[in-house]
């Protein structure tokens, strides 16, 4: 039980972790400012969570 | 990729980085901010809920436990506060009696933060303020203000649905982080199940005779100014119940656990230990849905125009003025009812008994304010200080 709460929890770090990947993907991608912007607001939340923040 | 594109792409990156870092120390301080307690000079010794049980040690829901301690024995006494860190007349109370209570007989062991995960975040999204300080005459006492859950940073993610071990009863999916639903606790479960567990070993070791619950809760929920018991514990809720409604100028009903409702304290504790369980529940119109702006003067003042207003459509189980209820009166009836408690189980267990004084009973908080009980850190003896 303990384990496999353990390796959940770690999957969704690194499945959060992996989202922050694809986030600065696309904002390096993008063309448009409006877009940016959104990603980088999208982006805080994720990071957050992976610093142990919030 | 062009320059203006790499200028552009910067500044809004910047931005983010600016918003990140100004959160980020937001959130940092919030769950590393620290709340002294100047322990009373009965308090013959303080230990961690990691004592009892190995996996919670070192964890942040190894929370402080005073013993409060009066030279005959006699019966023991658990006053559980922060069972919902977003209920503060419960820590408040829990922490008045560890600052000031004076004990001539048996013990007293309390709690001040029994899920301090959910002392240290708020409800996302719920715009809860981060602290709230009492004020004293020493200047003021700040407290974080906490989640009726333990942080998802200890304990993540949550499943579609809970299902309570060991009733198998399926809950919400988020009471799988709710200290009060995940009662008897198990020891390879989650944190908040460790952390029952471990509160489950302390209650059997130490031969706990009665645990006090102390929580809040929103105007708009059944079960508000009451005393939940375990059927150990009808005879002794009612019998208090009827005294201070008499005696101490406020009213408390009483209603008993469901025996087919899972995970609650005030059914698991007296269902798995000898401990008589009760709940005590104040009113905070900081928790109702209806409420107005959700700041530190709606926490700690309770007045709310649209909670009013709900009551004149009579939606709410508790009434509600334009006076509100106040911290004070909160703590005030958590103080009192324990007192009361406290009274009743001498009565109904001679030889046993739970002699303390200099407790502040419902008039006294209200005359003084919850901050005339609160010890200034500064200067006291640093043996007696103590961090939440």
């Amino acid at each position: 039980m303990e384990i496999l709460n353990s390796i959940i929890s770690v999957s969704y770090y690194v499945l959060a972790a992996f989202i922050v990947g694809l986030i600065i993907y696309n904002l390096i991608r993008s063309k448009d400012w409006k877009e940016e912007v959104l990603l980088v607001i999208i982006l805080i939340p994720f990071l957050l969570r992976i610093f142990l923040l919030k | 990729m062009k320059k203006k594109d790499i200028i552009r792409k910067s500044v809004i990156g910047l931005f983010g980085i600016m918003i990140l870092v100004v959160s980020g120390i937001a959130f940092y301080q919030h769950r590393h901010m620290t709340e002294p307690v100047v322990v009373s000079d009965y308090v013959s010794r303080v230990k961690t809920l990691g004592d009892y049980f190995d996996k919670i040690k070192g964890t942040i829901n190894d929370c402080n436990l005073y013993f409060l301690e009066g030279k005959e024995p006699g019966g023991t006494l658990l006053v559980l506060g922060g069972s919902h860190p977003e209920e503060p007349a419960g820590r408040l109370a829990s922490w008045i009696i560890a600052e000031n209570a004076e004990m001539q007989k048996g013990r007293i062991i309390v709690v001040m933060s029994a899920n301090r995960s959910g002392t240290t975040v708020t409800r996302p999204s719920g715009a809860y303020p981060a602290s709230y300080t009492i004020t004293t005459e020493w200047g003021g006492q700040t407290f974080r203000m906490g989640d009726r859950w333990s942080n998802p940073l200890d304990q993540w993610p949550d499943p579609e649905v809970f299902i309570h071990y060991p009733s198998g009863q399926n809950l919400a999916y988020v009471d799988i982080r709710n200290l009060n639903r995940a009662w008897p606790g198990r020891a390879n479960g989650t944190l908040t199940e460790k952390t029952c567990y471990a509160f489950m070993n302390l209650i059997k070791d130490e031969k706990v005779d009665i645990v006090i619950d102390l929580h809040e809760a929103e105007l708009q929920y059944p079960v508000i100014n009451t005393i939940v018991a375990h059927e150990n514990g009808q005879e002794l809720a009612t019998l208090v119940s009827m005294m201070i409604t008499d005696f101490e100028g406020f009213s408390i009903g009483t209603e008993f656990s469901p025996r087919n409702l899972h995970g609650l304290s005030h059914r698991e504790i007296g269902d798995h230990s000898d401990a008589i369980s009760l709940l005590f529940e104040a009113p905070e119109p900081f928790l109702d849905a209806t409420r107005g702006i959700t700041g530190v003067e709606q926490l700690l003042e309770g007045k709310d125009e649209f909670v009013v207003k709900a009551g004149e459509h009579g939606l709410l189980y508790a009434p509600i003025d334009e006076n509100g209820w106040p911290v004070d009166v909160r703590v005030g009836r958590h103080t009192s009812t324990i007192l009361q408690t406290i009274e009743s189980w001498n009565e109904f267990f001679p030889g046993k008994e739970i002699y303390c004084s200099n407790v502040p009973r419902y008039s006294e908080v209200i005359e003084n304010g919850v901050g005339a009980y609160l010890k200034n850190p500064e200067g006291a003896n640093p043996s007696k200080i103590f961090y939440e």
